[in-house]
């Protein structure tokens, strides 16, 4: 049995409706996606599908739905399953609730036979086997009804994927089981846990002691803290996420209304870029991450290997002297008392990245004649002044898929709020006529090759323009009982997280060690302690209320 | 009379709070909608056919009106986060929050009164220094560095979260071994943090009766000084301490609601925090008419007990 630490609620077990992390995590181990990513190299790889084929207009897509695949019930997994799946998402809105962008440009989703299935498109698009929407059981979900109010709690839950869904306990725990008719083979043990920690110290302290044996989302302090700790195994791994620090660019809206009240010396691309170079990256990786990151740079991180872009030559080295020298010739001199001008910087309070990491802020743009106001606010109000660009800078953060789409798709004109303000989806209110064009171009481009060539294109220009500086690439940090697990598959395999990964490959691979016969003996001892704490209040309960009734007092 | 009087003030005061409620959350900074799509590919169609399904996009008087006129039929709406009817979330939180509040305020009034006693009975003897001292601390203490604090201390004797172990046996015995054995360290801290107050208001109003003249009336009968304390002093002090029981059962809640952060008892408190981070307004709303409600109660308990255990004051 695997037991794993969550530090996020399950919002919904409808694959439909759920959007936490943790939510789409156990959704990954109940039903498999069209296409996969493998661990090896997150290369694409069968899913439902084994094989498929663009038209040579990449408007119609055909993919093959092998024999031979069962739902956990025993069913056959058909091509009527995968058109259901895309169908529902179509006609219903609700049903588009968690996963509803991956199919906004599909025209029709049809199953002529039980192995095919023709997806035609309104427009090419190259994102066609990065479609993260788990495909669900026809014969269950036709009879569900309105799928706003189906909890898909019906135990054990049949789906495709390799653990089964077997018990929910709101707030408490996840169980799930071993799926022995899953078509890549049943996992190596029987039973696998999830269960819920508010509390991520608490997590810590629960895997050092053993009560659960995979734990993700640690702090440096905390990773540090399990170091030589008998019986747990750490797992430095090149994180999806990235951390920002935005530079409001003169934020707009889509029909070009200016928005919000970013200072207006931040619209000088050479302000923004003096800023950037009075930034010590690498001091802010030693100082604030502990050295669990990676120094920023493009917007993808380089776990995704490829699509990774890095300035070399364009590099911004850190250089103070020469950002002071920029705002001069900027002209935005030094007051009387050593200051340019001053900028607001918010972040969020308690968490540790932002309130170091503005402090050392602080003094590096004091040292180029800056004045930062820091404020760190809830997460709500933070979310709130970036969505109204009611900030100069402010921290970000995102994590990112396999296919950068998503993660460059944030950063187009498009993206801005309509006249009324509302709807944007924008990062950072970035707009620049270039990077469209590019970012257009990489979404029609089927040759890995030229895409590869654009997307990283497209990351120098965001880099030379600085609508935000890619403060660093964060290690996910984890951390295992290799007294209960030898081995667990990572994604990537160098390097790579055992958790959150594209895939369930992490639980799905996981290899029990042998178990020594160890006793559980601590846990009996605490059991008896508890009962005699209990049995001990009972007894002087009992003790006052004879006490109270008798007549002879002890003292005088 | 006074007692219907009461009692239409305890609805005025629920009132108020549906009231309020609803307003008070909605200035809450943060959109649900954006906070339900955080992290995820999402297009502004999508965005708003979600503040349509939650009929956020209408006015908001509309809204109150809606949530205002379903409240009165006991709807309470749907959780933005858990997409569930929200009666149906707080009542299968509502279990274990009874069982650790109601577990720490029994213990806690019993230990607190029991010390308050003995300390005032035996004032400024060692026994009354270190309760009051000891008191005094775990009160100061925040009540989550306290929890952490037992959490370490203990080591592995207790387990670091929740209610119920995974593969804890089905029967009854081993369940309910295995609650039990979660409940100490929460309980613990709970108690720790409210025993104090009424250790030291059931103290300080057995010392102002120390001296009444009825006690040297009932010394002077020749009555052990064991039952002159029993029996005249402490049935006329624990008046206040009883009523502040009562009254101060709202800071039992807020206490209860820091205790399950800490230890993940799956209970309304850690609901509370959970639907903070939406902010899931329809939920915030219930736990707040449910958690005010149960005050209010209270309160209203504590008015008429009061008439009750006090026949000076006539309630009804």
């Amino acid at each position: 049995m695997l037991k794993v630490a969550i530090v996020q609620q399950i919002d919904s077990l409808n694959p439909f409706l759920a959007v936490f992390q943790s939510s789409t995590e156990i959704g990954r181990l109940m039903y498999d996606y069209l296409t996969a990513y493998t661990a090896a190299d997150q290369s694409v790889t069968e899913g439902i599908a084994n094989r498929w084929e663009p038209s040579p207009d990449k408007l119609t897509w055909t993919f093959t739905v092998p024999d031979g695949k069962k739902w956990s019930d025993g069913q056959p997994i058909t091509a009527h399953d995968v058109a259901f799946t895309y169908d529902l998402m179509l006609t219903d809105e609700v049903a588009r609730t968690a996963n509803g962008s991956f199919v906004t440009n599909f025209e029709s989703v049809t199953a002529p036979d039980d192995r095919t299935v023709v997806i035609r498109t309104k427009t090419p698009q190259v994102t066609m086997l990065a479609l993260d929407v788990p495909i669900v059981p026809r014969h269950v979900w036709e009879k569900a009804g309105s799928i706003k109010d189906y909890a898909n709690d019906r135990m054990p839950v049949v789906g495709s994927g390799p653990f089964v869904l077997t018990e929910h306990v709101p707030g408490q725990f996840i169980k799930l089981k071993a799926n022995k008719n899953y078509w890549r083979g049943a996992p190596k043990y029987d039973e696998l846990h999830f269960v819920y920690f508010q509390n991520s110290d608490a997590a810590v302290q629960a895997l050092g002691k053993g009560e659960v044996d995979l734990v993700n989302r640690m702090a440096p302090a905390q990773f540090d803290s399990l170091e030589g700790k008998a019986g747990v195994t750490r797992n430095k791994a090149q994180g999806r996420r990235f951390t920002e620090l935005m530079i409001n660019p003169g934020a707009q809206t889509r029909t070009g209304v200016p928005i919000g009240d970013g200072a207006p010396q931040l619209k000088d691309v050479a302000v923004r870029r003096a800023i950037a170079q009075a930034i010590d990256l690498d001091a802010l990786v030693q100082r604030v991450n502990l050295g669990y990151a990676v120094k920023g740079a493009g917007l993808v991180p380089p776990v995704f290997g490829k699509w990774h872009w890095q300035p070399g030559e364009a590099e911004r080295r850190f250089d103070p002297a020469a950002a002071n020298a920029a705002l001069d010739a900027a002209g935005h001199p030094r007051g009387a008392d050593g200051t340019r001008f001053g900028l607001r910087l918010i972040g969020r309070a308690g968490r540790a990245y932002d309130e170091q990491a503005s402090e050392y802020l602080k003094r590096s743009m004091s040292d180029i004649g800056i004045a930062l106001d820091v404020r760190l606010v809830s997460d709500n109000q933070l979310n709130e002044a970036t969505t109204a660009a009611t900030y100069d800078l402010a921290f970000s953060g995102w994590s990112t898929n396999i296919d950068p789409d998503f993660v460059l798709g944030l950063h187009t004109c498009a993206q801005r709020p309509g006249a009324d303000g509302k709807g944007g989806t924008t990062d950072t209110y970035f707009c620049d006529e270039i990077y469209d064009r590019l970012y257009a171009q990489q979404l029609s481009e089927f040759d890995e090759a030229k895409r590869v060539e654009i997307v990283k294109q497209m990351q120098a220009r965001f880099y030379d323009q600085v609508p935000a500086v890619v403060l660093a690439y964060e290690n996910a940090l984890e951390g295992y009982r290799s007294d209960h697990f030898a081995r667990f598959t990572t994604q990537p395999a160098q390097g790579g997280v055992i958790m959150a990964q594209n895939g369930m490959w992490g639980y799905y691979g996981a290899e029990p060690a042998e178990r020594t016969a160890q006793a559980q003996g601590s846990r009996w001892t605490g059991l008896a302690i508890g009962g005699v704490l209990i049995g001990g209040l009972v007894l002087v309960v009992v003790w006052m209320a004879r006490r109270r009734g008798a007549t002879a007092g002890e003292r005088e | 009379m006074r007692l219907a009087g009461r009692i239409g003030g305890a609805a005025l005061s629920l009132l108020m709070v549906a009231v309020l409620g609803f307003f008070l959350f909605r200035v809450v900074p943060g959109d649900p909608v954006v906070s339900m799509t955080r992290g995820r590919p999402t297009t502004e169609a999508l965005q708003a056919e979600l503040r349509a399904q939650f009929g956020l996009d209408r006015p908001l008087h509309e809204q109150f009106w809606s949530y205002f006129t379903s409240l009165l039929q006991g709807d309470l709406g749907t959780s933005f986060t858990f997409r569930r009817p929200v009666s149906e979330v707080i009542l299968e939180r509502l279990g274990p929050t009874v069982l650790l509040v109601g577990t720490a305020t029994l213990i806690a009034v019993l230990l607190g009164l029991w010390l308050g006693v003995r300390a005032a009975w035996r004032r400024d003897s060692a026994f009354d220094r270190v309760t009051t001292g000891v008191s005094l601390t775990l009160w100061a203490v925040p009540t989550f560095w306290l929890g952490m604090l037992l959490m370490m201390v203990t080591g592995d004797l207790f387990p670091s979260r929740g209610m119920r172990d995974t593969d804890t046996p089905p029967d009854f015995l081993s369940q309910a071994l295995d609650v039990g054995h979660h409940l100490v360290l929460p309980s613990v801290t709970l108690v720790a943090v409210v025993c104090a107050e009424y250790a030291l208001v059931m103290r300080s109003s057995l010392l102002e009766e120390m001296h009444a003249p009825y006690l040297t009336t009932a010394r002077a009968k020749g009555l052990r000084d064991d039952l002159v304390r029993r029996r005249h002093a402490v049935p006329n002090a624990v008046l206040p301490a009883i009523t502040l029981v009562f009254l101060r059962f709202g800071l039992v809640v807020a206490g209860a609601i820091t205790t399950e952060t800490v230890f993940s008892w799956p209970g309304l408190g850690l609901l509370f925090y959970d639907a903070l981070t939406g902010p899931d307004y329809f939920l915030l709303q219930g736990l707040l008419v449910v958690t005010a409600g149960a005050v209010v109660v209270m309160n209203l308990l504590a008015d008429v007990l009061h008439g009750v255990l006090d026949p000076r004051v006539k309630v009804v």
